[in-house]
């Protein structure tokens, strides 16, 4: 039986396993809609803009490690998805986006509604496709489902020309797919491993850096196994967060430009370094000449040959899925029966602990206004350290990330690469399709959250019982942190004054929304928000402290070693 | 240091893109490039010269390689190899130097493929310092218009680069 391309894109969809598949109707798109609606192998949530649609699935996968899903149309439908499909590339996620697009035969006659999306998308995407052809229908949606799950994660683009939807042909889905140009290596070289697993126990300043690849490449358990069989030092990046559990005292918390000083410190001063699923960014190791500094052995594993040796030179490169190759490694350190140098172990620790000693993360906690860390401490509290937490960009991320405690992988979600202020509230929706029994909050600040703030209205569509953590301070915080630092206070338009009245607001969109200005007003509006009203999104408007920094900070271009202190 | 790489790709519109859009988004260096379907048509070889440190070619491999329609890559400067360029060059040619650049023509071993009462269009082939050569050595007045293919390139011997 032949089926029409806008039914065999359905079919690829259901075959496929898909539950969840978030987008906006158009033009382009409406053979395809309304194959959807007859269909019930999945469901389709509807958006308010397209960004949200990409972000949503985008969280999606992050939350679940199965690809995530969105569809536009043609045009604006496509453009607006480029902003959620970059941040998707930048942070390795599984995704497809289908796009529609005009008519073949009016391509490149600047139909209405036609950009070239294979064009505009083709630096911020792993791969993508246009087709023409409907007997290239099944099998491009199969490729695009392959690359984005495989290798190193991320985005495809399947452009489809609304023709193609029309026209018929017989369908079948590939079970499986082989492309000759196209073999992500998966296995670790033996002999690499070997001189790994003897590095790390010759090591005198071990140090472990988790990175995203860890959570994407679910090697959560690896890494908790090696770091306690050897009591290493271990910290992670912003998108590694949770790969190991960061309440154990063997994590030093994040590194990087708000990392704490016991992590830099020990990144900067450790004499064997293993790297694992992370990328030496400038966020992260800030000057790579002051990073070279110092000399260290660097191990690094990772599944994509072009991270490696990319901004720092290694000793021990390792290509492969980061799990299998802990795995390997894992294994040869419980045969050998050496250890790693107790003494020297010791004395290091006892160096990192000066550096801890400092407490890097104080702040006032006397103060009369709400310290944004104070909510986030509370937060972690309220919700046990079981929550999703998604966020937008910016001091309210940096706190997120600092204070609270993740303990499990792919629970902390945001945008780490390309710092998208928007992406926090369609995050949450995206996560709490995926688990609609989770607790999920949303950290945001004031600027961000009015970059995708007409999703409340998908939330009360889809009954999305989402916490929205707003930590007001007036300000473009992270904007106003720099100007006060490093440009004569001189605030170019990082103040936000008329703000709405975001209980108003939430009310409008029919949730449930509060204001609290003052600390001990914190918990109970967080108890009431996830007790209460659990079943309901509430929108918790704190009024925090609008002088709030975040500390440390490595000043852009300087080293880890050079970070400013509360 | 100047770098030749080669590379298998599958002949798709939009490959090439693909490929130069990496060169400029990533700031490396390309220097020339040349592209044609292989014997098997869907298959297209291109072969691209460009520069920079270790460093940034072991990159420029990585990220080529890293593209989903690239078949195989190549760094044909890591052994012994051969490369052609093709060129067409317009010179002008009236009185005394009509001889002159018939005789500078044959030297280089190249042809005249044109000629007009004022001009000769020349066709020289050869590796690329062959041809600045040839350039350096006419007048630049002389030169009413050049074309240049870029250069190909081949390992030598036994290096075969096939799928």
């Amino acid at each position: 039986m032949e089926l029409t391309g806008a039914e065999i894109v359905v079919s690829c969809l259901r075959d496929e396993g898909v539950k969840h598949l978030f987008g906006y109707p158009g033009g382009a798109v409406l053979n395809i809609y309304d194959e959807i609606y007859k269909q019930t192998a999945f469901q389709h949530i509807l958006v308010r803009h397209e960004q949200a649609a990409v972000h949503a699935a985008d969280a999606y996968a992050r939350a679940t490690g199965q690809v995530g899903v969105a569809i536009v149309t043609s045009g604006p439908g496509a453009t607006n998805a480029v902003t959620g499909i970059a941040t998707a590339y930048m942070d390795s996620i599984p995704m497809v986006v289908i796009s529609g697009q005009v008519p073949t035969a009016a391509i490149g006659q600047d139909a209405f509604q036609e950009v070239d999306m294979v064009g505009i998308t083709r630096p911020c995407v792993k791969h993508n496709f246009l087709v023409r052809d409907i007997h290239d229908l099944a099998t491009t949606i199969k490729m695009a489902f392959y690359i984005a799950a495989t290798g190193r994660p991320g985005p495809v683009v399947v452009d489809i020309p609304k023709d193609v939807t029309q026209h018929s042909c017989k369908y079948e889905y590939p079970k499986t797919i082989s492309m000759r140009s196209y073999n992500p290596t998966s296995k670790g070289h033996a002999g690499q491993i070997k001189k790994a697993a003897q590095m790390l126990l010759d090591a005198k300043r071990p140090m472990v850096y988790t990175g995203g690849g860890v959570v994407l490449g679910n090697a959560a358990p690896q890494v908790t196994e090696l770091v306690r069989m050897l009591g290493y030092p271990a910290t992670s990046t912003l998108m590694g967060l949770g790969g190991y559990p960061s309440p154990d005292p063997l994590f030093l918390g994040m590194l990087g430009m708000h990392g704490t000083i016991e992590a830099n410190m020990a990144m900067q001063h450790c004499d064997v370094l293993l790297a694992v699923g992370a990328r030496f960014d400038d966020r992260v190791i800030g000057n790579p000449k002051h990073f070279a500094k110092e000399a260290r052995r660097i191990i690094h594993i990772d599944v994509d040959p072009s991270s490696i040796s990319k901004r720092v030179r290694v000793d021990v490169p390792i290509v492969g899925e980061v799990s299998q190759v802990l795995d390997e490694v894992i294994k040869l350190l419980r045969a050998d029966p050496a250890k790693p140098d107790a003494q020297a172990l010791q004395a290091w620790w006892a160096q990192i602990e000066l550096w801890r000693a400092q407490d890097c993360l104080k702040y006032d906690r006397g103060s009369a206004l709400i310290k944004p860390q104070f909510v986030v401490e509370k937060l972690y509290e309220v919700t046990r350290g079981d929550a999703y937490v998604t966020s937008d960009v910016g001091q309210h991320q940096m706190w997120a990330a600092q204070y609270y405690k993740f303990d499990k992988p792919r629970r902390w979600i945001n945008s780490g690469g390309l710092g998208t202020m928007g992406f926090g509230l369609p995050a949450a929706m995206g996560v709490q399709m995926a688990h609609p029994e989770a607790m999920v909050a949303c950290i945001t600040g004031e600027g961000s959250i009015q970059m995708n703030i007409q999703e409340l209205s998908t939330c009360k569509e889809w009954n999305m019982p989402i916490k929205v953590i707003l930590l007001n301070n007036g300000y473009l915080g992270m904007v106003r942190q720099w100007q006060e630092f490093f440009y004569d206070k001189r605030y170019a338009e990082s103040y936000m004054n008329s703000l709405p009245d975001f209980v108003k607001l939430a009310e409008a969109y029919g949730h449930i929304g509060m204001t609290i200005d003052k600390p001990e007003d914190v918990e109970p509006a967080l108890r009431d928000a996830f007790g209460k009203y659990k079943d309901r999104l509430v929108f918790l408007n704190f009024l925090t402290d609008p002088r709030e920094n975040v500390f440390p900070m490595i000043p852009a271009g300087k080293g880890l070693s050079e970070m400013i202190l509360l | 240091m100047r770098h030749i790489i080669s590379l298998l790709m599958e002949n798709e519109s939009g490959a090439l893109s693909r490929v130069a859009g990496l060169f400029s988004a990533r700031a490396y260096n390309i220097e020339s490039l040349t592209v044609a379907p292989t014997e098997d048509p869907t298959l297209s070889r291109m072969t691209i010269v460009t520069s920079g440190s270790t460093d940034v070619i072991e990159q420029i491999t990585k990220q080529l390689n890293k593209l989903i329609d690239v078949v195989k890559v190549q760094d044909l400067t890591d052994g012994s190899h051969i490369e052609r360029e093709l060129m067409l060059v317009k010179v002008r040619a009236t009185g005394e130097q009509r001889e002159e650049m018939k005789r500078l023509t044959d030297i280089f071993r190249g042809r005249i493929l044109d000629v007009s009462d004022k001009t000769y269009t020349i066709e020289l082939t050869g590796p690329v310092s062959k041809l600045d050569a040839f350039l350096d050595s006419v007048e630049a007045a002389n030169i009413l218009e050049t074309v240049r293919t870029g250069a190909s390139g081949i390992g030598r011997g036994d290096r075969i680069m096939k799928i």
